[in-house]
């Protein structure tokens, strides 16, 4: 009987701890992702700030087919088109699903939230290409300093000559 | 007993005295003349690079970058940057990311001042069929040369020195001319290899490779900044290999490959450190080294950071 009631008030002392300690937890977890040294983001000269054009504008929520931006053709996460990422309301801006607003200069957090474990590897240094110091201050880079948002998959390129061949040495 | 005899028709000699001055003579006809000027001396009595102190150093790097303004027309500093204590090296290579593009091999010539004709080239990006028995080496390419990489059915493997803890090179060498470094990197001092290549026949990987001519380069394309242990111009028939950029490195940057590598497959950092990226690669991903059966316990890693 007795090892019952201390087995019960364990658990609750448990329960309560856990109850009490998660929204530690979630303000942790919640934390303002640490800033990474990265260049300004790629942007086609004169494109940025989107406001310039879009200031103004009808916001035309519909998925169309676009009579500007005709170069971008989006091969990436089928099914989606610009509001996906791109913020209706202010357009110098990225717009995250959960209504969060992020800037261009930041859109790793944007690419992360369905890349997390990608993003999570690039904060480790393990995706992604680095420069600079092994021992100090690295470069980091933007996903899309090397993916292209709008068609994130490499495309193959021309590789460099293959050594002389033995055979070839005159 | 006499061997000298004087007699009517002027001195005699007996055959063998004969022949110990002729051999006097050849030597001596075959050691430059006088106006020698006294670096030659200076670098044939030059002891080995670890018996050396800083003074001595000091003495021989002078020499050699004055012997290289001279060769090159230009001004090359030759550095002797010790290992960083606390620090061994090791590599990670994502195979899962690599293109057999082959920037990091062109950027390590430009880095490493190697011989563009005869060429020599620290990297070999071995190209592999997808789904067959690839651990054969031998049934690999290093010549392919498609139009655009990555192509669908095959895959790539940089191949370089792998910076071995156990290094089999290094006991082959009868001169002691090559050594590993406190930071891990196995190095070779120019001035002491004689060319038998003893070390290349010891390396599992091909990573060392022979000057067999004078190397040539365009003196406009050589790096000016050089380390002794690492990349100053080397001489006709001296061995060299990838010392992991020591230049680079010991002065805390990345080697050339992995700032030259389009899609990041490239890793470099301290072993001994927890936080570093290799430490990262190590621990979370599949990872493998080359030969581990050979017990040479390469620092060099090769894993899988995506899908297979």
């Amino acid at each position: 009987m007795d090892r019952k009631k201390t087995g019960l008030f364990l658990s609750l002392v448990a329960f309560l701890g856990i109850v009490i300690s998660s929204p530690y937890l979630l303000a942790e977890e919640q934390e303002i992702p640490k800033k990474f040294f990265v260049p300004p983001p790629p942007f086609s000269p004169g494109i940025f700030p989107c406001s310039q054009c879009h200031q103004g504008m009808p916001v035309n929520r519909k998925p169309r087919k676009l009579e500007m931006h005709q170069d971008i053709v989006l091969k990436h996460m089928p099914g989606g088109w610009c509001f996906d990422c791109h913020n209706p309301d202010n357009r110098d801006k990225l717009r995250m699903a959960n209504g969060k607003l992020v800037s261009f200069e930041e859109s790793y957090i944007l690419c992360g939230q369905c890349h997390g474990t990608i993003l999570r590897e690039w904060k480790a240094g393990l995706h992604g290409k680095r420069t600079g110091m092994w021992n100090g201050e690295k470069q980091y880079r933007l996903c899309v300093h090397c993916h292209w948002p709008h068609e994130p998959r490499f495309k193959p390129i021309k590789p460099l000559p293959p050594p002389v061949k033995p055979s070839d040495i005159k | 007993m006499k061997k000298v005899k004087k007699t009517r028709e002027g001195i005699q000699l007996d055959r063998r005295t004969f022949l110990k001055g002729a051999a006097l003579g050849v030597a001596g006809a075959a050691l430059p003349s006088s106006n020698a000027d006294a670096s030659f001396w200076d670098s044939f009595f030059q002891k080995h690079f670890q018996e050396m102190n800083e003074a001595e150093i000091k003495q021989v790097i002078e020499r050699l970058e004055k012997e290289y303004g001279e060769k090159y027309k230009k001004a090359i500093t030759v550095g002797n940057e010790k290992a960083i204590p606390g620090v061994l090296f090791g590599y990670g290579l994502d195979l899962s990311r690599c293109i057999g593009c082959r920037r990091c091999e062109y950027a390590c010539v430009d880095e490493n001042n190697q011989s563009k004709d005869p060429q020599i080239h620290w990297i070999t990006v071995l190209r592999f069929k997808k789904g067959e028995k690839w651990v054969d080496l031998e049934g690999s390419d290093k010549y392919y040369n498609p139009d655009l990489v990555p192509e669908p059915e095959y895959f790539y493997m940089p191949v370089q020195c792998q910076q071995c803890e156990n290094p089999p090179c290094v006991r082959a060498c009868p001169t002691q001319a090559t050594w590993k470094e406190p930071d891990g990197i196995v190095v070779v001092d120019y001035n002491w290899c004689i060319g038998c290549r003893y070390c290349m026949a010891a390396c599992p990987y091909g990573a060392r490779h022979f000057n067999w001519t004078e190397p040539n380069r365009d003196p406009e394309e050589i790096n000016t900044k050089t380390h002794y242990l690492g990349n100053r111009p080397r001489y006709k028939g001296v061995v060299e290999k990838c010392t992991f950029c020591i230049q680079r490195t010991r002065n805390g940057r990345y080697p050339a490959c992995v700032e030259a590598c389009p899609v990041g497959a490239r890793k470099f950092g301290n072993l001994l450190d927890p936080n570093s990226e290799i430490r990262y690669a190590i621990e979370h991903k599949r990872v493998f080294r080359l030969k581990e059966d050979l017990n040479t316990y390469p620092k060099f890693y090769y894993f899988f950071a995506y899908g297979v």
